[in-house]
């Protein structure tokens, strides 16, 4: 249980996503105009990390890693060069039958959420998720911890960074620094508070 | 040479150099710019990935341009694109396995770039094979401008080093260069992307973006200083 514990708030703190390792940057800059959309975008990505990361937990373990076919008689056969493509399909697939069923039950959900969605797909943290869950080897439990905490470290990001540049619109910024120019100062900013976590051993 | 370079194929390959750069402008693929750019060496391999792949997968789609259903044609070109990163990918850790495992998880994440995905369906899905390819070099270079420039501030102000190369002498080995640590860590590639935004947007003030809220100046008779 412990060592859960620790991974989780490794992956939201001391290993977020878009502070240390840059992923999902692209929307993290895009859309961290005002606290609500942010914040919206920001609970779709926890929910799509935490539903794909173990997924393609399962898909790695029970059919590309090396030897993982032989629960159908087939040896020695290593289909892990497979991964990439396959963790971009079971994302976009995921993606489209969330929407899906977002749509069917949970319309109020659905509109909050709507023009997020599709965008997810091609979101860099999504797929950085998956990718460092293979290369680290994590089991399924791992998975699902490490799935959660990343999204939830993510949305605690453009949440955050979004308050900041709703207070930053009234300030006097100069001409050529204007919107991306400091909005990147700034994350440089909140990426060294988030370094201050990085002593911590767990 | 100058039946290939026409006007537009010029146009298509300098103009995301500076004009229309795809980092300081259209604030496409900065996830990978950030994370590689601490070494000069891994900033170079990732450049040449991503021109490779965008220019490839441009020239690709735009020449079945006219059979992808609209419906599907994300996944349409997102497989073209997977197929064109796993073979990037293998050849990495084939030829230059060192460099392949400190990009790590980077070189499958030029997938999702969306430099790649932006051309594609920005350019590559309007105009002829050849163009596309051109668009699609045109923008890595932008790219690739960007990162080699962060990597070399990052990389000459970190270790002391260029490539491997020492130059300047670190105090350590009895030098007088004291490396700044700094700028090996996550903040500084954010602080170095957004100075050079700002340098470029002083240069060209026409990308300068529009002010949300424009403060009122105190002084009333001459409409205060600017």
């Amino acid at each position: 249980m412990e060592a859960y514990i620790s991974l989780f708030v490794k992956a939201v703190f001391i290993e977020n996503l878009a502070l240390s390792f840059f992923l999902g940057m692209c929307t993290f800059i895009a859309v961290s105009k005002k606290i609500a959309t942010a914040m919206g975008l920001g609970v779709a990505v926890m929910v799509v990390q935490a539903i794909t990361v173990p997924a393609n937990n399962v898909v790695y373990h029970a059919l590309l890693k090396e030897d993982a076919l032989s629960w159908m008689g087939i040896k020695g056969v290593d289909l892990s060069f497979l991964a990439l493509l396959s963790c971009i399909g079971m994302i976009a697939a995921l993606v489209q039958i969330l929407e899906m069923i977002l749509d069917k039950f949970f319309p109020a959900l659905y509109h909050a959420l709507g023009v997020f969605l599709p965008l997810i797909t091609v979101n860099c943290a999504i797929l950085g998720g998956s990718l460092f869950m293979i290369e680290r080897d994590y089991n399924f439990g791992e998975s699902v911890t490490y799935g959660v905490g990343s999204g939830l470290g993510w949305a605690l990001a453009i949440t955050v960074m979004a308050g900041v540049r709703e207070k930053l619109k009234y300030s006097d910024i100069p001409a050529g620094l204007q919107g991306l120019g400091i909005t990147f100062i700034t994350a440089g900013l909140m990426s060294l508070g988030f370094m201050a976590f990085s002593g911590i051993q767990l | 040479m100058s039946a290939i370079l026409n006007d537009e194929t010029k146009k298509v390959l300098t103009a995301p150099l500076v004009n229309d750069n795809p980092i300081t402008l259209q604030v496409l693929g900065i996830c990978s710019a950030l994370a590689v750019t601490s070494q000069m060496s891994t900033s170079l391999i990732m450049a040449l990935a991503l021109t490779l792949v965008t220019a490839f997968s441009s020239a690709a789609i735009s020449a079945i341009r006219n059979h992808i259903p609209s419906s599907i044609r994300i996944i349409v070109q997102m497989t073209i694109i997977a197929s064109l990163v796993i073979v990037v990918d293998q050849i990495l850790k084939a030829f230059a396995y060192e460099v392949s495992k400190q990009l790590s998880v980077f070189v499958g994440l030029i997938i999702t770039n969306c430099i790649v995905m932006g051309r594609a369906e920005g350019y590559a899905m309007k105009n002829p094979p050849l163009e596309s390819f051109m668009d699609g070099i045109g923008n890595g270079l932008g790219y690739s401008l960007i990162l080699i420039i962060v990597a070399f501030f990052r990389e000459t102000l970190g270790s002391g080093k260029l490539l491997g190369i020492e130059v300047f002498k670190l105090t350590k080995d009895g030098g007088w260069y004291d490396p700044n640590g700094l700028m090996l860590l996550p903040p500084s590639a954010f602080f170095i992307i957004g100075l050079i935004i700002w340098g470029v947007r002083e240069w060209k003030p026409n990308q300068v973006e529009k002010v949300e809220f424009k403060i009122m100046s105190i002084a009333h008779g001459e409409g205060g200083h600017h």
